[in-house]
């Protein structure tokens, strides 16, 4: 990969890093609303994940939703604005931090129903299988999400069909505070998505270069309509479930373990032992992030609400 | 003009769109190479192939998430719940998905997304495979839900199904499959939300839907015996509902029967009812008379079933109330 690859890399995961902080702050000071779930630590399996995409390719996730939004090209500004609840948001403020969607850059939405959007996945697929384009759709949950019906239901069905559907996994170890091997009979999350007959692999999430890898292979098959493949990303979430989850049932240890292995400074440190990169590189980014982030918070303080007369347009189609 | 079954008309609005416009997919459990459990979808598989009629596995959310997410990446798939019944299995997807999602996404999520399932009671199938789910889709912001009773509209509403911006819920009668009515060989889709007067009468407005229709048909020709001129209201739309041809027609008659197959609480005949008294109360010369189904889950013995779902008798008795006879 080259230099200039990894630098952006480094920037996707710095904005979708600063982007949250931004959003705990305007989150404390009461200006977002709601339930909100933050991103910080899994950077690594979002920007991976979604290296080798292209315009036209699909991505569909759950409710912890704002980096994949980001990662894929969405407007910062229109973010925060819908984090507002206002107008100018991606969803007019009708979604809110879990329901992010941006048709023009085919992010296809953050949905809050645990595994609610995995067979939608596959429909996407189909759909472009059907119509013979060159598309591929990759479907973001968490560990919790495999214990889920939907999901299983949804994983047969694209097997059986050979759709192709990149099927990422965060397993960052808790459904809010149920640890993986207290809900699930296999720990292995991959092992269990072996029963659908594709290929699998575990993946250290904290780690870009291994996520895009995967991927890489992963995406390269769908294309090639050998089917659907399916990632377990181990990785970890810094903060509690939600902004109202204060984590308790994780010790400190086990989360400056993970800590100790962030995927900023740890990419940070591949290119700079392949590469000569000083200091000033990084630090620019981490400008550039700061400015966009701001103009973001701006952008979202200058805006308002939908009028109340508007709260029953978008229910059909006119 | 021909007649056919309503089966044969579902069927030919099936083959008719999917000729008009390849967007249109159909699948579901045993659709394609069984025919369908009803033979509804029989022949589309040798017509449209296996890309585009295909069966699937017995998972009811997945067939509804598979169905939104081909909707969102550009087709207009049609597809089919064995019955109503197993839309339960799929609620999630269907009321907390493809209902919201138009909306929760700002506009931006176009959902053309036709689901049809055959439900209602008759034919002695006990609790768990006789329900009439209207009532939960009808009270649910997001989805349009038509339940046609004749030939002709089973043909007609499924084709402006196949065209509209959706989703749609269409449900079919499983006791109505065989009736035979005369339908056009050519025919426009027919208007979603119109109610259609299949009887003019001056004396008492009965509305119908589905199947209870042709029990308020059946109940129009006892009361006529008896002089009483009864009109009968295919609402034909449940949501949205045409509000307006109920109200012209009660403002006229005075007086309004309001028949359903399910269970009373909170159902269409309440909604029914609750609009003629917030409308045109003045108009009234008796209360609204509701005939439901049995508040009961649906019982396996037939002389018990029979007794759960309103049948003619019991909706010309409901007029004879209203007529203060």
């Amino acid at each position: 990969m080259k230099k200039s690859e990894l630098l952006h890399a480094y920037y996707l995961m710095r904005l979708a890093r600063g982007f949250e902080a931004r959003v705990a702050e305007q989150y404390l000071k009461g200006r977002i609303g709601g339930f909100c779930h933050l991103y910080s630590g899994e950077e690594a399996v979002a920007v991976g994940a979604m290296w080798h995409l292209r315009k036209e390719d699909y991505v569909i996730g759950s409710y912890r939703d704002h980096a994949y939004y980001l990662i894929r090209g969405g407007d910062p500004r229109r973010a925060m604005a819908e984090l507002f609840g206002h107008e100018d948001g991606c969803c007019k403020g009708k979604g809110g931090s879990m329901h992010l969607f941006d048709r023009g850059i085919n992010f296809l939405g953050g949905y809050a129903i645990v595994a609610g959007m995995c067979p939608i996945a596959a429909g996407l697929a189909k759909a472009a299988a059907y119509r013979k384009e060159d598309r591929v759709v990759v479907c973001f949950f968490g560990d919790g999400a495999t214990n889920q019906g939907v999901y299983h239901e949804a994983l047969n069905m694209a097997s059986l069909y050979k759709l192709p559907v990149v099927w990422v996994c965060e397993n960052n170890y808790y459904a809010i505070g149920t640890s993986v091997p207290r809900s699930s009979a296999r720990e292995s999350l991959a092992a269990k998505a072996t029963a659908y007959d594709m290929p699998v692999s575990t993946v250290d999430g904290m780690d870009f270069l291994k996520m895009q890898s995967a991927a890489g292979r992963a995406v390269a098959a769908a294309r090639a309509g050998k089917g659907p493949s399916f990632i377990e990303a181990k990785c970890y979430r810094y903060r509690g479930h939600s902004m109202s989850d204060p984590g308790t049932y994780r010790s400190k240890e086990e989360v400056e373990y993970w800590k100790s292995r962030d995927p900023l400074p740890h990419l940070k440190r591949i290119i700079q032992d392949d590469f000569e990169a000083g200091e000033e590189e990084f630090a620019a980014i981490d400008a550039r992030v700061a400015r966009e982030l701001d103009e973001a918070v701006r952008f979202a303080e200058a805006g308002r609400e939908l009028p109340p007369e508007k709260r029953l347009e978008d229910v059909y189609a006119e | 003009m021909p007649k056919i079954t309503y089966r044969e008309a579902v069927n030919q609005a099936l083959f008719e769109e999917m000729h008009r416009d390849s967007s249109i997919i159909v699948f579901g459990e045993d659709v394609a190479e069984y025919e369908g459990s009803f033979k509804v979808t029989r022949g589309l598989l040798k017509e449209f192939g296996p890309e585009r009629v295909f069966d699937t596995p017995i998972s009811e959310a997945a067939i509804v998430g598979t169905a939104i997410g081909a909707a969102l990446g550009g087709l207009r798939p049609a597809a089919e719940l064995m019955t109503v019944n197993f839309a339960y299995v799929a609620m999630d997807q269907i009321l907390n998905h493809l209902a919201v999602m138009r909306y929760m996404f700002g506009g931006q999520a176009a959902l053309p997304v036709t689901l049809r399932m055959p439900g209602g009671g008759g034919h002695q199938l006990g609790a768990q495979h006789s329900h009439s789910l209207e009532v939960h889709f009808v009270h649910t912001p997001g989805l349009k839900v038509l339940c046609p009773a004749t030939p002709a509209d089973a043909k007609g509403l499924l084709k402006a199904a196949l065209r509209d911006a959706g989703p749609v819920i269409f449900l079919e009668h499983e006791g109505l499959y065989n009736l035979a009515g005369e339908v056009p060989a050519e025919m426009e889709p027919a208007r979603i939300g119109e109610a259609q007067v299949l009887r003019p009468g001056r004396d008492v407005t009965v509305v119908g839907y589905g199947a209870m229709t042709h029990a308020a048909l059946a109940a129009a020709a006892l009361l006529e015996a008896e002089n009483v001129g009864a009109e009968v209201i295919d609402l034909r739309s449940l949501r949205p509902w045409d509000k307006a041809a109920v109200l012209e027609s009660v403002a006229r008659t005075h007086r309004a029967v309001v028949v359903e197959e399910p269970p009373p609480v909170c159902g269409i005949a309440a909604e029914v009812a609750v609009n003629i008294y917030e409308n045109i109360f003045d108009e009234l010369d008796a209360p609204v008379e509701r005939v439901s189904g049995a508040d009961a889950p649906m019982p396996y013995a037939k002389n018990l079933e029979q007794a759960c779902i309103p049948r003619a008798e019991d909706v010309a008795a409901a007029a004879r109330r209203a007529l203060g006879r």
